[in-house]
């Protein structure tokens, strides 16, 4: 096999190298993902928070189908309907650039996913701290708050470890709608130079850098967040 | 709805277009699993042999698959496939051969949890009826671990049957693309990416009920 590393240096036609049109795609995965991580935190906690609560049994059901809508619909065939589907049918989102729709699309769907690991976590905590909360005179709202979320995000945070770099690689899924990120960069560069391989390798390392600082950040802000002498997650009868 | 018009999609369309997709959809889905959890398992006892020469390639290969998105494997294989073995292969063989490559990592992680939630009185009761190694897994461990796993085995075949959705990076003929090439025919485009959420979402949310009840049987028994 010829290895041709050189051609990243040629021009793509447009006035840039290979290369930089490889950094500037990188650069859009990692925006998309950041963006639908943002979104998918949001409502994966309030969603999730929905699924606990114990006297609204409305907000209950909304959080559960929440979950089951948006877990049960290929990532495909939900980007494909926030980019051709949505603007349809409400006019108002045809202002709304594609970027934004594909941001959307991926922090809806990873939010039930999020929401499924809130609820187990927030599940997880043993009764008494549900109480605790009321014994001081706290609202539902205050008890959330101060009392079971801080808790369960705490022990939820490897499977939100790994939810987050699912997200990262399913924003790869991005490149069906034309969004400039490194999956459609990796197909319109192969196809314009034949230098597959090269490219490929080289957008596959990027993803696996980018994953793997995903996990390193999460590490750090689960690291950052323990709290001494509270022992969380994976240990034996751990908790209060 | 706002202008939707769903009436257009008959029989006679599903059995044209859609029919052919769902088909290669759910063959897809059946030999993913399948030949995912044959050499999932394989891998998964790689990587538990305590051998080096074992271990080691077999966690690259795991590790390895599951931090690369599944479009770029799609996109390798579609490309190295053809080159390796030096002639041109459709879509959707290429396609198959990705699924049970790639599933393949991730049936590994469920069946060397199974394995490991083996606990280790029945392994030593396997030595002790004088089993070898291979006895012992296939008789003793393996059905066991196999079993308790059923549940997470079928999740992870629900996600699977989404995932198939993404041939669509090399053009191969899905359920996804049935839809898609009806609707572009007759110019409902819209309509046909709705409804193919509806049939994915009736057969995931289907399939998903249908592993839960069966999560709770199996629980009893126990």
């Amino acid at each position: 096999m010829n290895w041709d590393w050189k051609f990243f240096l040629n021009d793509d036609g447009g006035g840039r190298t290979y290369l930089e049109w490889m950094l500037d795609a990188w650069g859009w995965t990692l925006s998309v993902a950041a963006l639908a991580w943002v979104v998918a935190m949001l409502l994966g906690a309030l969603m999730g928070t929905f699924r606990t609560l114990p006297n609204s049994p409305w907000l209950v059901r909304l959080g559960n189908a929440w979950v089951e809508l948006f877990r049960n619909i290929p990532l495909l065939v939900q980007i494909f309907i926030w980019y051709f589907v949505v603007p349809k049918m409400f006019p108002v989102m045809l202002q709304v650039p594609g970027f934004v729709l594909v941001v959307l699309a991926l922090g809806f769907f990873t939010s039930a996913r999020i929401a499924e690991q809130v609820r187990a976590g927030v599940q997880s905590l043993p009764r008494g701290q549900r109480y605790a909360g009321m014994a001081l005179g706290f609202t539902t709202v205050q008890t959330y708050r101060y009392v079971i979320l801080p808790m369960a995000f705490r022990i939820i945070m490897p499977p939100l470890t790994s939810e987050s770099m699912n997200l990262l690689k399913n924003s790869s899924v991005a490149f069906a709608v034309s969004i400039a990120e490194l999956t459609m960069f990796a197909m319109q560069a192969q196809e314009e130079t034949s230098r597959g391989v090269e490219i490929y390798i080289a957008v596959t390392a990027l993803y696996a850098i980018s994953a793997f600082a995903v996990n390193r950040a999460m590490a750090f802000v689960e690291k950052k967040m323990q709290i001494p002498g509270f022992v969380v997650a994976g240990s034996a009868g751990g908790g209060h | 709805m706002l202008g939707l018009d769903l009436s257009f999609f008959n029989w006679e369309i599903i059995s044209k277009f859609v029919k052919n997709g769902f088909i290669f959809s759910v063959q897809l889905t059946v030999i993913a699993t399948l030949g995912g959890i044959v050499l999932g398992t394989l891998l998964a006892l790689m990587r538990l042999s305590g051998k080096k020469a074992l271990v080691i390639p077999a966690t690259i290969y795991v590790n390895g698959m599951r931090s690369i998105p599944l479009v770029m494997v799609i996109l390798w294989f579609f490309l190295l496939v053809p080159a390796i073995i030096g002639r041109p292969i459709g879509a959707e063989l290429s396609a198959t051969i990705t699924f049970v490559a790639f599933e393949a990592a991730y049936f590994s992680e469920i069946m060397r949890a199974g394995i490991q939630s083996i606990s280790r009185g029945q392994v030593n009761a396997g030595r002790a009826l004088g089993m070898t190694y291979s006895q012992n897994m296939r008789l003793i461990i393996l059905p066991q671990a196999f079993r308790n796993m059923v549940p997470v085995l079928l999740t992870q075949t629900i996600i699977l049957f989404q995932d198939t959705s993404l041939v669509y990076a090399i053009g191969a003929y899905d359920l996804l693309k049935g839809f898609t090439t009806a609707g572009k025919i007759y110019g409902r485009t819209e309509e046909a990416y709705l409804l193919a959420a509806v049939v994915y979402f009736v057969i995931c949310f289907g399939m998903s009920y249908l592993v839960k009840r069966l999560q709770s049987r199996i629980a009893i028994i126990r």
